[in-house]
């Protein structure tokens, strides 16, 4: 009955319940990368362009977008390399928008698992970012394809990109994490943040150039407006890619100090997310 | 803090409680909170856990027992860490598997391949771990033609062996396990069985939680018996098992609220009572084929009546009836009664039942040929029968078996002899 196969006896240690980091890293690693990996190869499951999906939707939106916005608008004719600006400003929100999307519900769509394992429970608004990342990463390429077309020429600014989407990930985990928390508690979270994206789509210059806004509003607007951490990010993106024809995120905002704002906002959403989310893990379960 | 915990032990729980909120109505929506502002949502307590302590040694195969809302599951998640726990402590020597079920994570849109590598990363192995195995878990499962089939294109037997085969290969100390071997074919339940069995003898421990009593009682060293979150009885499986046929069958209220589903008849008499007694006249839920035995039943008579008729009918868990008798043929004038007469009925027998679980549903009939019924109460009283060997049939009746060689050099008569 008591262990004979000479096997060493293994030290104790309390259970200590769920929560959204326990366990060792390698396990929240792994965990975060399959369920992702799982969730990228069941997104275009069985429909006959596959991967290719991920690339023809913001592309076929694009499209469109510059179809009405250039041609009929009229809005990118004096500014230069306009479809440059608008699929920078659609790639970011685009990756925003997705993640976020899928976090408010990730716990609940995961609930087979939160009931029945153990397992850090942060890796599953990690693991949406995550995916969302995969499909980032695939049109990064796209977006250097069509600003290579659109003649702008290669600078060593395009390396600020590694630090802007840095930044980019950090304010969504942060936000993902906040979602998938609170959707646990308030359903009501799916729609209003349906809306709120919807309504940030056009607070942020994803569509219009900075410099519309300073021409046809005023400068306090556009420095207003890069308060939200989204259109700084954006904006210094389209600046570090085609160069000085667009302003840095420090001159639409009116000065580098005031870039602290946005920023502080990041790292606070950040950590905020992280504190939530690690209050509500060991509830989860039960809550569902 | 160091936890208390003895060498042997592989687990320890102590004074463990677990309270869940439900809420009366769930405030749901902000709607709802906004036009309620100042309404708390109130909450009933239920208290799944009641200061639960027991401990299991390294090895021991240890069943949790429970009537369904017990607490038997919750038991197991805190243990699995999927419960934060509201007072008392659970400490552990070794490693835990992390979950509770198999197949946790399969996805039947994925193919087979895919869904191991994922499913046994979810239980705790390295991704490096996962593929290296992947050839092993297939071949446990049997599984080898189907391996780029998706997985909902499997059958459910299948489904689960590929399960169980994954779980095999997870390094667990303590194992974990909620109702898992019901299902599958008699070969592959038999195989589990053997697996599990070796990873005992190499010292693993095994929780499992389980309705089926026979299971407790031919495999578990002890087990634990919870009853709305409290520790009932700790030890001995048989005893266990008796103690859960007790409480889950003598229970006048639970037999009363089951209402027409449980009795059935005119209400002219009524079964308090029925149950199994041993050769020794010992009250038992579990028989020993071979054994003589008894069923005995007490009948309260609610209405003045000559010469009812008593009797019982035992099922087996496929609802074949393999028995009946009733007092009509050896006992036709049973008496006079009248209101308030209480009369036990016994049948002795010589048991030479098939293993397994059988429910008796005892009755009582007007005169006559038993079909005006008075009372019957169905599947009231269960009893396992544990058999000494699985011949197939409904019964093993006592038997001899002869064998003898037939020669075949000196037949009677060939048909081309006869043919001349």
């Amino acid at each position: 009955m008591s262990a004979e196969a000479g096997r060493a006896t293994p030290a104790a240690y309390e259970v200590t319940g769920p929560s959204a980091f326990t366990g060792d890293f390698r396990r929240f690693l792994a965990l975060t990368r399959i369920l992702a990996v799982t969730e990228w190869k069941l997104r275009f499951f069985d429909s006959a362009l596959g991967y290719l999906w991920t690339l023809m939707r913001p592309a076929l939106f694009f499209g469109v977008l510059y179809l009405v916005f250039s041609l009929i608008v009229e809005i990118g004719e004096d500014v230069a390399h306009y479809p440059s600006l608008l699929l920078t400003g659609m790639v970011i929100y685009f990756f925003f928008q997705e993640s976020t999307t899928s976090a408010v519900t990730a716990v609940v769509d995961n609930e087979n698992l939160v009931r029945k394992i153990h397992f850090p429970r942060m890796a599953i608004p990690m693991s949406v970012v995550l995916t969302a990342t995969f499909a980032l990463c695939l049109n990064l390429v796209v977006l250097l394809g069509l600003v290579l077309i659109n003649r702008v020429t290669p600078r060593i600014s395009w390396l600020e990109l590694i630090p802007v989407l840095g930044i980019l990930l950090v304010f969504t985990i942060g936000v993902a994490a906040i979602l998938s928390a609170l959707y646990v508690r308030a359903r009501d979270l799916a729609p209003i943040w349906d809306v709120t994206t919807q309504a940030l789509f056009y607070l942020t210059p994803v569509l219009f150039p900075i410099q519309l806004v300073i021409e046809r509003s005023s400068e306090t607007v556009a420095n207003l407006l890069m308060v939200n951490p989204l259109a700084a990010l954006i904006q210094q993106a389209r600046h570090a890619i085609v160069g000085p024809s667009q302003p840095s995120a420090a001159e639409a905002i009116g000065g580098a100090p005031r870039l602290l704002i946005p920023l502080g906002i990041v790292f606070v959403t950040f950590a905020f997310g992280l504190w939530i989310f690690q209050r509500m893990a060991p509830k989860i379960a039960e809550e569902l | 803090m160091p936890a208390a915990v003895p060498d042997s032990a592989a687990l320890v729980v102590d004074g463990v409680s677990k309270t869940f909120r439900v809420p009366r109505d769930r405030v749901l929506t902000l709607k709802e909170r906004a036009l309620h502002p100042f309404r708390g949502t109130k909450y009933d307590s239920f208290d799944a856990l009641r200061d639960v302590t027991f401990q299991v040694d390294q090895g021991e195969w240890f069943g949790i027992v429970g009537r369904n809302g017990s607490g038997k599951s919750t038991l197991l998640k805190c243990i699995a860490g999927i419960y934060a726990t509201d007072a008392g402590r659970i400490a552990l020597r070794g490693k835990l598997s992390p979950f509770i079920e198999l197949g946790v994570g399969f996805n039947p849109n994925l193919r087979a391949r895919d869904n191991v590598t994922i499913n046994a990363i979810m239980l705790g192995l390295t991704p490096e771990e996962a593929r290296a195995r992947f050839d092993a878990v297939i071949e446990f499962a049997e599984l080898g033609e189907f391996v780029e089939l998706k997985l909902k294109n499997y059958s459910s037997g299948m489904h689960v062996r590929l399960a169980f085969a994954v779980m095999v290969q997870v390094d667990a100390d303590v194992l974990l396990i909620d109702e898992v071997l019901a299902v599958g074919d008699a070969a592959f339940q038999q195989k589990c069985y053997d697996t599990l069995q070796s990873k005992r003898e190499e010292g693993r421990t095994v929780l499992f939680v389980t309705h089926d009593m026979n299971t407790v009682e031919r495999t578990c060293d002890r087990a634990l018996l919870l009853d709305r979150g409290h520790v009932v009885d700790l030890g001995d499986p048989t005893s266990v098992s008796r103690e859960y046929n007790r409480i889950n069958f003598d229970r006048p209220t639970t037999a009363e609220a089951g209402g027409d589903e449980s009795h059935s008849g005119t209400g002219g008499a009524t079964i308090v009572d029925a149950w199994f007694e041993d050769e020794h006249g010992e009250r038992t839920g579990t028989l020993f084929q071979g054994k003589p035995c008894a069923f005995h039943s007490i009948v309260e008579i609610r209405e003045h009546t000559v010469d009812p008729v008593f009797g019982f009918v035992l099922m087996d868990d496929q609802h074949r009836r393999v028995f009946a008798t009733t007092t009509t043929w050896q006992k036709q004038e049973t008496g006079t009664y009248e209101p308030g007469d209480r009369v036990e009925l016994s049948v002795g027998f010589e048991n030479w039942f098939a293993g397994g679980r059988y429910n008796a549903s005892p009755f009582v009939a007007h005169k006559g040929l038993g079909a005006e019924v008075m009372d019957q109460r169905h599947d009231f009283v269960s009893v396992a029968i544990i058999g000494s060997h699985e011949g197939g049939g409904v019964v093993d009746l006592p038997h001899d078996v002869g064998l003898r060689r037939v020669d075949q050099e000196t037949p009677a008569a060939s048909p081309s002899e006869i043919g001349k």
